[in-house]
């Protein structure tokens, strides 16, 4: 068990609370450079999904996971990011002006609807971003000078700093480094005062309201800021599929992004990656799980979205906090060894309201 | 002039009035102490004052100044705190990140600060943290910097908001029953600890509160209400011996 002796304020405030964060962080980011020594062009591919997933999961766990406020259209943003990026590309703009475009539109779209939006709590809120999820689908069909409609647009795939995105090496660096700069933008939102007041008008609004942070204000800027996120995450989606259609952003992908931060743990920003891992690999294990079951089952259109609806429901169930809840409960099995017991996370019953994350 | 004043206030759910005509002032530097039996109307007040609630009729002055039209989130800043009868924490932050939103209202940074967490922004949340230990020194939380506000016992929970409440640096708090669900000797600390905050800290209290003896022990002046009407207000003694008062609680 490890005890930090604080003598600093800056101890509290700084990322890495302790040696043992900064090693192990440290050797998993070289690990992560390392990868395509080792790793095929398929892998590659499919991590830089997961890089991809991660920043999306990134822009829902901060509107949902610490904000508390429900998003089920959330592949909108997706779409929006991924749309001005192609289009942008298509228009000249060079990649790394595009980037930043598509970062203050989708944070201006994230606003310009959050605003309206978020007078709604609850399950109306969820109703709402469902249709959003809907409305933005049509406009992607229907905005056909922008988005090519049905026939779809082409993603261009320019050079950037004199390389090709064609090659899988480059494009996964380009996406390990955007998921490590919206890591670090996430954790100095979160620790800064816009982060606790979001923490705030989860856990109570009224209380929020009372120490002076403007709700409307900062839901919007939440909604917001989630959105940049995701249109970042859409971005860069747009060179991984190569081929922009109104269906990809779908609810199914919605869905998924909501599994990914369920799954991962809610509230927390680890989750996001373990719940993109997750996320990511499930379809290839299904795939590869199909082989192996009689065919009455394996080969059943359906069995994708009934195991993810099964996994969403089994982890609400049993592992509320996700992924990363049961990595804490491991970690502290271990740091606790061999006196750890298992009441520690048992649920209580409590009366006072806290379950509310 | 008072620091607060509160002029003819009403509010009326539907054809019940929960508030009627209510009015009075507190001076600076004093403890006032609003008692009534249940559905009198006191917590009714501390939500028109916190703006909340929306009266129907009357006016609300805040250092000479009419707080009755300022938006909710910003009856903070003019150094109005509160506490709540059912505890309103976040209950998923530490007692630390509890007592950092106290300080929002000071916040400088704007967003783009924060997501490069320049100096300023860090800079900012040491100027905050100092702030906080002190609160934190005050009202004994040090052992609990780092707890979960869920794993916290109810008599600690109710002390944080209170130290919440400080770190705004009000001049006015409002205590909405401070020590109901405390243990007996939480409660005379407690009214230690009230009195330091009016003699020490040089801040006004407005107080709701059922414990009589505690109530005459800490309190300058008592306000009774009944049925969203005043029934008396006066020095503690005044009001232990009005005949209306003992009316109302004990029905003579």
């Amino acid at each position: 068990m490890r005890f930090i002796f604080k003598t600093k304020y800056s101890q509290d405030i700084n990322i890495a609370k302790h040696n043992g964060d900064r090693f192990w962080y440290s050797l998993l980011i070289l690990i992560m450079v390392a990868l395509p020594l080792v790793l095929d062009d398929f892998y590659l591919g499919e991590i830089s999904y997961i890089c991809i997933l991660s920043i999306a999961g990134i822009g829902l766990m901060i509107l949902s996971g610490y904000t508390g406020l429900a998003s089920l259209g959330h592949a909108a943003f997706l779409g929006v990011g991924a749309y001005t990026h192609a289009f942008l590309l298509t228009n000249g703009i060079p990649f790394y002006a595009s980037i930043p475009i598509v970062i203050i539109v989708s944070f201006l779209v994230g606003a310009a609807i959050g605003i309206p939006i978020l007078r709604l709590t609850g399950m109306y809120l969820a109703i709402a971003t469902l249709a959003l999820g809907f409305i933005a689908e049509h406009v992607f069909i229907k905005w056909e000078h922008f988005t090519g409609g049905n026939r779809g647009l082409p993603v261009p795939q320019p050079e950037f700093l004199g390389m090709s995105f064609y090659d899988s090496v480059f494009f996964y660096y380009v996406c390990l480094v955007f998921l490590i700069a919206a890591m670090f933008a996430a954790i100095n939102i979160l620790r800064s005062p816009t982060g606790r007041a979001f923490v705030a008008i989860r856990d109570s609004e009224i209380a929020a309201q009372s120490l002076g942070v403007n709700l409307g204000l900062y839901k919007a800027l939440s909604f917001a800021i989630s959105g940049a996120f995701t249109g970042l995450a859409g971005a860069l989606l747009a060179h991984y599929i190569g081929y922009l259609a109104p269906d990809i952003f779908n609810i199914f992908l919605s869905l998924t992004l909501l599994l990914l931060i369920v799954v991962g743990g809610m509230g927390s920003l680890h989750g996001t990656v373990f719940g993109a891992i997750f996320v990511g690999f499930l379809p290839q294990l299904i795939a590869i799980c199909r082989d192996y079951l009689p065919s009455s089952i394996g080969s059943q259109p359906g069995l994708e979205p009934m195991l993810f609806g099964l996994i969403l429901v089994f982890f609400i169930l049993y592992e509320p906090l996700g992924i990363y809840g049961r990595w804490m409960k491991i970690k502290l099995f271990f740091e606790l060894f061999p006196t750890y017991k298992r009441q520690t996370f048992k649920k209580q019953k409590v009366f006072t309201k806290s379950d509310r994350v | 002039m008072s620091l607060f004043e509160v002029k003819n206030i009403t509010v009326a759910f539907g054809g019940v009035k929960a508030l009627n005509d209510v009015s009075f002032g507190v001076d600076k530097g004093e403890i006032f102490t609003i008692i009534g039996p249940n559905g009198a109307g006191k917590s009714t007040l501390f939500n028109v004052i916190s703006r909340i609630y929306e009266p129907s009729k009357g006016e609300i002055f805040f250092e000479n100044q009419n707080i009755s039209k300022t938006k909710p989130h910003n009856i903070s800043k003019l150094g109005i705190a509160r506490t709540f009868q059912n505890l309103e924490l976040f209950e998923n932050a530490t007692v630390l990140q509890n007592l950092l939103l106290g300080r929002h209202i000071y916040k400088k940074t704007n967003i783009l600060s924060e997501v490069f967490f320049t100096p300023s922004a860090r800079k900012q949340e040491h100027e905050y943290r100092l702030k906080v230990e002190e609160v934190i020194d005050f009202l004994d939380l040090q052992h609990y910097r780092d707890t979960l506000i869920n794993g916290l016992p109810y008599g600690v929970r109710k002390n944080v908001e209170l130290a919440r409440a400080l770190c705004t640096d009000p001049k006015l708090l409002l205590l909405d029953e401070p020590s109901s669900g405390l243990t007996n000797e939480e409660t005379i600390d407690l009214g230690f600890w009230i009195k330091d905050i009016q003699s020490l800290l040089g801040i006004t209290i407005i107080m709701i509160e059922h414990d009589m003896s505690f109530v005459n022990k800490v309190s300058d002046r008592i306000l009774a209400l009944n049925y969203g009407k005043i029934l008396a207000s006066g020095l503690p003694e005044e009001i232990k011996n009005n005949a209306d008062v003992k009316q109302a609680y004990m029905g003579e």
